[in-house]
């Protein structure tokens, strides 16, 4: 080897080495709140610690606690419920809502029209989760909340419902308020997906006297796979996650029928002070959601120009 | 909307791309057509009406909604329940919790996330696809897998209760997003560009302060944005970190109101309005960047 080449490389790997400086502050960040909490979760997790005083080891007793615990899979059940709330339907509705809105609205009433439209479903994307779970509960509000004044106005009275105090009801009024926020994610993501479409696909279907159906089966949901599939995923995170809206709505109640994971570990921290417990029920969570997104990244390192090009 | 309608003059024109059927289209509307717009305008309405129905019951008399019922417009503007809640929170003062909290998250976060994607993307580190993992396990992990140990650590090192403590985690998680998102953009820099640089003498700190950071500006407004409007919006840790009402952000202040807003109708109208306004401002200014950087998440 020339003592040139191997000048060279030395001149390389420095140069490579100098660059983590740079990741340096994302590392001690990324150590500091992320994966030392994270340690002492799982730590905690293991321990009866109560808040005070030293955590006792105690195994996996917390774990075997929680298969037995009946809150604990009715809090993931209640999961699925807002899986289909906050991803399945946003996403079936976005998708058939944005392909009218790209292919039959626009063409015929113009794009601004269309992108006025897709304004007003965005719109409850931007407020806080807090204040939208202010606002739904103000117009849920039994007595004098719009919901049931109108069904009385109406003659309907007898639909008058105790929408968020009643525990059979409760969560499809939450599920409600949460397909009314996500509408408007899918819609433009799914737009967006949209116009990446050869236009030409359409036109050629259309001259074979194709269908808007036929078209949107056969074009929209192919080509708009990759976004489904992404929405999906992350949407499901979302939901898997949920917390502020159970927080401001409902606080799990009444009873238990809207517990989630999220809420569940977290009244474990601050209510009952069952510390260990809580970190046993989050370290769950964290793993199916880990589960999810593991999904997530396979799926786009194989769908996008990774950063192992060779290049460098 | 307000952007939009600013931006381009005419819509006479079809733009060049679309296919020529729509043109064919675009004269016959059809009953059927105008139905379907009935239909889609119809859904967006109904998105709106929550809005609405906050606005117009936030300026009614208690009376008059207690008489006529919410759907009636007000019969005389009434800023009691709006006066009486902006007071009695001291909303002014969550506003500017808000606002110096999200600011500095936003700002700390764009910097450390280019910071770490220079490494990651221009700098090609070693085992940057294991970094780029763990960054992502970072911002999908459940923040109640971190919360109780953070409440301990923030405790023990005086940090519980400060806003300094709360910018501090929320900007390292946001950068984990951001190094995430810019790490892919800087990985498709054109290497021409930072060769030239090198071969004049630039310093690794050269290139990103003079040729990296100019280019990528875009990208890290919107990241900013982004940023910005998460941190507003943000409940959980805010809620858990920063008890004290002095300290309360707008998300938190609105999301714990409890029972002595319920009794008066109108109260929580205002409630909503107060925490709608500001997310109403951001959408008008940042309409654009939102509706483009929406698809940055989803879809690279």
């Amino acid at each position: 080897m020339s003592s040139l080449t191997a000048m060279r490389r030395r001149s390389t790997s420095e140069r490579r080495g100098g660059y983590w400086w740079y990741i340096l502050p994302g590392a001690v960040g990324f150590l500091a709140v992320v994966a030392v909490p994270f340690g002492m979760n799982l730590w905690y997790s293991l321990t009866s610690f109560r808040g005070v005083g030293d955590p006792v080891f105690i195994g996996f007793e917390n774990y075997q606690r929680l298969l037995g615990d009946p809150l604990f899979w009715a809090s993931f059940r209640h999961s699925v419920a807002f899986i289909v709330a906050m991803a399945i339907l946003p996403t079936a509705i976005g998708v058939v809502v944005a392909a009218v809105l790209f292919n039959f609205i626009s063409p015929k009433f113009g794009s601004k029209v269309a992108s006025f439209l897709r304004a007003t479903y965005y719109l409850p994307q931007i407020l806080p989760i807090a204040v939208a779970g202010v606002l739904w509960k103000w117009m849920y509000q039994p007595q004098y909340g719009i919901i049931n004044t109108t069904l009385r106005d109406l003659g309907l009275g007898g639909l008058a419902q105790n929408w968020l105090g009643d525990s059979d009801l409760a969560i499809y009024a939450v599920m409600n308020v949460l397909v009314w926020l996500q509408i408007g994610y899918t819609v433009v993501v799914f737009m967006a997906g949209l116009s990446r479409v050869d236009p030409a696909l359409y036109e050629a279907a259309e001259l074979d006297g194709a269908s808007w159906s036929q078209q949107f089966r056969t074009i929209t949901l192919n080509q708009l796979r990759p976004e489904i599939a992404v929405v999906l995923i992350t949407t499901s995170v979302a939901a898997l996650k949920v917390f502020a809206p159970i927080f401001v709505l409902t606080r799990g109640g009444p009873g238990t029928s809207t517990i989630v994971p999220a809420y569940f570990s977290f009244s474990n921290f601050f209510t009952t002070t069952k510390v260990g417990y809580g970190a046993a029920v989050a370290s769950v969570l964290a793993l199916m959601i880990s589960v999810v997104a593991v999904a997530l990244l396979r799926y786009q390192t194989r769908n996008s120009e990774g950063f192992e090009d060779g290049r460098g | 909307m307000a952007v939009d309608s600013l931006e381009k003059p005419a819509v006479t024109v079809t733009p060049p791309s679309e296919p020529p059927v729509s043109k064919v289209k675009r004269r016959k509307r059809g009953v059927s057509g105008w139905m379907v717009l009935a239909l889609v305008a119809g859904i967006g309405l109904l998105m709106l009406f929550p809005f609405w129905i906050a606005i117009i019951n936030a300026f009614k008399p208690a009376p008059d909604y207690i008489a006529n019922g919410p759907v009636s417009l007000p019969t005389e503007l009434d800023f009691s329940a709006l006066v009486d809640f902006w007071g009695g929170v001291d909303f002014n003062r969550k506003l500017l919790n808000s606002v110096v909290i999200s600011g500095s998250v936003a700002l700390i976060a764009v910097a450390l996330s280019l910071l770490s994607a220079f490494a990651i993307g221009i700098g090609r580190i070693r085992g940057r696809v294991w970094i780029l993992a763990l960054f992502m396990l970072a911002f999908t992990i459940p923040q109640e897998a971190l919360v109780y140990p953070l409440f301990v650590l923030t405790r023990d090192l005086g940090l519980y209760d400060t806003m300094t403590g709360v910018v501090i985690i929320l900007a390292v998680l946001q950068s984990a997003f951001g190094t995430y998102m810019l790490s892919s953009v800087l990985g498709t820099f054109p290497p021409e560009v930072l060769e030239a640089a090198r071969l004049d003498g630039a310093s690794r700190f050269q290139v990103l302060r003079l040729v990296v950071l100019p280019l990528t500006r875009p990208t890290m407004a919107v990241l900013m944005t982004f940023f910005f409007i998460w941190t507003w919006n943000d409940f959980f840790l805010p809620l858990v970190l920063l008890p004290s009402a002095d300290n309360q952000t707008v998300s938190v202040a609105l999301g714990a109101l409890s029972g002595q807003y319920t009794s008066d109708p109108t109260a929580l109208a205002a409630a909503s309005l107060a925490g709608i306004l500001p997310a109403l401002v951001f959408f008008l200014l940042f309409q654009r960047t939102l509706m483009r950087g929406v698809n940055l998440g989803a879809v690279k």
